[in-house]
């Protein structure tokens, strides 16, 4: 069976839940082979190896953390040459497009990002023009590089053996162009990561920039909180949190907008969300024609009846 | 110094963008105009060239025909000159094609400094950038949401999840930029007159060193197979809250979802 490389990001040591959605999806495709762009720790290979990853390859470099994306390109090229895989697979995070565009160049191949589904013949799924199309297209080159968005699928355990390797790549000096000079890290919201979570609580410019009621109400949920352009825009929510064509693009179970009109790029952002329900003043809100459920009426006064109605049934 | 800025003419999102029977986008059924993402381009380039006196600031477009429209909307801005790479051969053409015909296009052009969008808003891979930037050698700072030049220097800052990165490479660059980095401004009308005059050059493939056979529909290493409309959504319920109801509905559309 032929290679399915699989780019596979750590989180605290252990692979994210995109990571592992990806072998699911390579499992479909031929041999899972996990390359982790860090030399370690060697821990992360069991869990690897539970969802699929026959092999897990640690690249080990000073060059990959140090400049922007070439580095981790290059790694990922020489490993993918290395294995002669027939498939790339990368979470479509900006950083992840940004590798699977330049290892494209690399080995002159074709490119798809942002798949929401990929077959057994690596034919793959898109959702575009803000989410108004489906496109399914496939790979003709040499070797077929597909990021994948996250939630495209849900993880399914199939204990491999997932067994650890370091690799040995050779850094360009070319590829050190972009430098890292300063990294500050970001406070984490403590809840859960937005393109990941179930349930996502998003507000707009209707919260006239108090965000406590959606915080709240996310809360109670377990949901990750998200913000329309315009909110952030104001400077009411940080830009990490943007739902829509320039900010994130979720797909969650669950999605709750809360004083958010439903402008085209909004909805980018959100369309293919299983269920919608919108709150918003204004009855002509163009939100309202995604919603399952609709209520026109003020955010700051249904959201926290509603946040204190679950913990009243929760007592 | 010279700017070189990637500009692409787009049907606008708010209208009705479809397909055409050979799985393209159909662009002449849309009506079009320069994506709003490299809006944000175009004002750091004039910004950079706002403060000092010996900055060209070049837009470069491909595209058909009405593709002048985005080079126009630049000129109007305040981009000194534009190059348009129309080709019919070019129709279909994936990104790894395109970034080859606008690296070859770079190199002719022979920028200090390319300032991209960080995505179009119809094809929105978000890669062509960085594409250029490999197939040339030269370093990018993508998705910045800040950017200055200093010296022989550019510095951007780009913010992740995890962290807000200050990046640093050294000229010639490519620069992609986010709806971050500042409102992009409106054309005056001098800017609008001045325009007219100001010099539009048309290249071809042939003046870039491209085969016409290595790019276009044909020649594309990523097929499309299909293209569906999505089935339009069937209406919702949408009630008025009155005296608790609207809180009541929710309760129950979580509790009987099991999202509790």
């Amino acid at each position: 069976m032929s290679v399915v490389l699989v780019v596979t990001e750590l989180a605290d040591g252990q692979p994210t839940k995109p990571a592992l959605e990806l072998l699911t999806v390579a499992r479909r495709l031929g041999d899972p082979v996990a390359v982790v762009l860090a030399g370690g720790p060697e821990a992360a290979a069991e869990q690897l190896g539970r969802y699929g990853a026959t092999r897990v390859l640690f690249v080990a470099d000073p060059a990959l953390p140090d400049y922007l994306v070439a580095p981790k390109a290059e790694a990922v090229t020489q490993v993918a040459e290395a294995e002669s895989a027939a498939a790339i697979l990368i979470n479509a995070t900006p950083e992840g497009k940004e590798i699977a565009g330049r290892v494209a160049v690399k080995l002159n191949t074709g490119l798809i990002t942002d798949a929401t589904d990929v077959a057994q013949d690596g034919s793959t799924v898109q959702s575009v023009f803000a989410g108004n199309w489906t496109v399914q297209a496939s790979v003709a080159g040499p070797v077929a590089v597909i990021a994948v968005k996250a939630n495209a699928v849900t993880p399914e355990p199939a204990p491999a053996a997932g067994a650890a390797e370091q690799a040995v790549v050779t850094i360009s000096e070319q590829a050190k162009g972009a430098r890292i000079v300063k990294s500050e890290p970001k406070q984490a919201s403590g809840r859960p990561e937005l393109t990941e979570a179930a349930i996502v609580v998003s507000g707009g410019r209707g919260t006239g920039g108090d965000f406590s009621s959606v915080e709240e109400l996310a809360d109670s949920l377990g949901a990750a909180v998200g913000a329309s352009r315009a909110a952030v825009d104001s400077g009411w929510y940080p830009h990490a949190y943007q739902i829509g064509q320039t900010g994130k693009t979720v797909s969650p179970q669950l999605y709750i907008a809360a004083g958010i009109s439903g402008a085209i790029q909004h909805r980018a952002g959100m369309q293919t969300s299983k269920a919608i329900v919108a709150v918003n003043k204004d009855p002509e809100a163009p939100i309202f024609a995604l919603a399952d459920l609709g209520i026109v009426g003020d955010l700051r006064t249904i959201l926290p009846a509603v946040t204190q109605e679950i913990a009243r049934r929760r007592a | 110094m010279k700017i070189l800025v990637l500009v692409k003419h787009v049907p606008d999102a708010t209208g009705d963008r479809r397909f055409a029977d050979d799985g393209t986008l159909d662009r002449a059924g849309t009506d079009g105009l320069l994506s709003e993402l490299d809006e944000y381009a175009v004002e750091q380039a004039l910004r950079i060239a706002d403060e000092r006196d010996d900055v060209a600031v070049v837009a470069l477009t491909l595209g058909p025909d009405d593709a002048a429209d985005a080079i126009k909307r630049a000129l109007q801005m305040g981009a000194s000159g534009g190059i348009h790479i129309n080709d019919e051969a070019m129709h279909g053409s994936d990104a790894l094609a395109t970034s080859a015909v606008l690296a070859a296009a770079v190199a002719k052009a022979a920028p200090d400094l390319v300032i991209c969008g960080m995505g179009s808003t119809d094809g929105g891979m978000g890669v062509v950038p960085v594409m250029i930037a490999e197939r040339l050698g030269w370093p990018a700072a993508t998705l910045a949401a800040s950017l200055g030049v200093e010296g022989n220097t550019v510095s951007i800052r780009r913010d992740a999840d995890s962290a807000s990165l200050t990046i640093e490479a050294d000229l010639p660059a490519v620069v992609s930029v986010t709806d971050q980095s500042g409102e992009a401004r409106y054309p005056s009308m001098k800017g609008i007159l001045a325009a007219k005059k100001k010099p539009v050059e048309t290249w071809t493939l042939s003046d870039v060193g491209i085969d016409p056979s290595t790019v276009g529909l044909d020649a594309a290493l990523t097929k499309v197979l299909r293209t569906t409309p999505r089935p339009p959504k069937e209406a919702g319920r949408v009630i008025t809250d009155e005296a608790g109801s609207g809180a009541a509905a929710l309760t129950d559309f979580l509790s009987t979802g099991k999202y509790l």
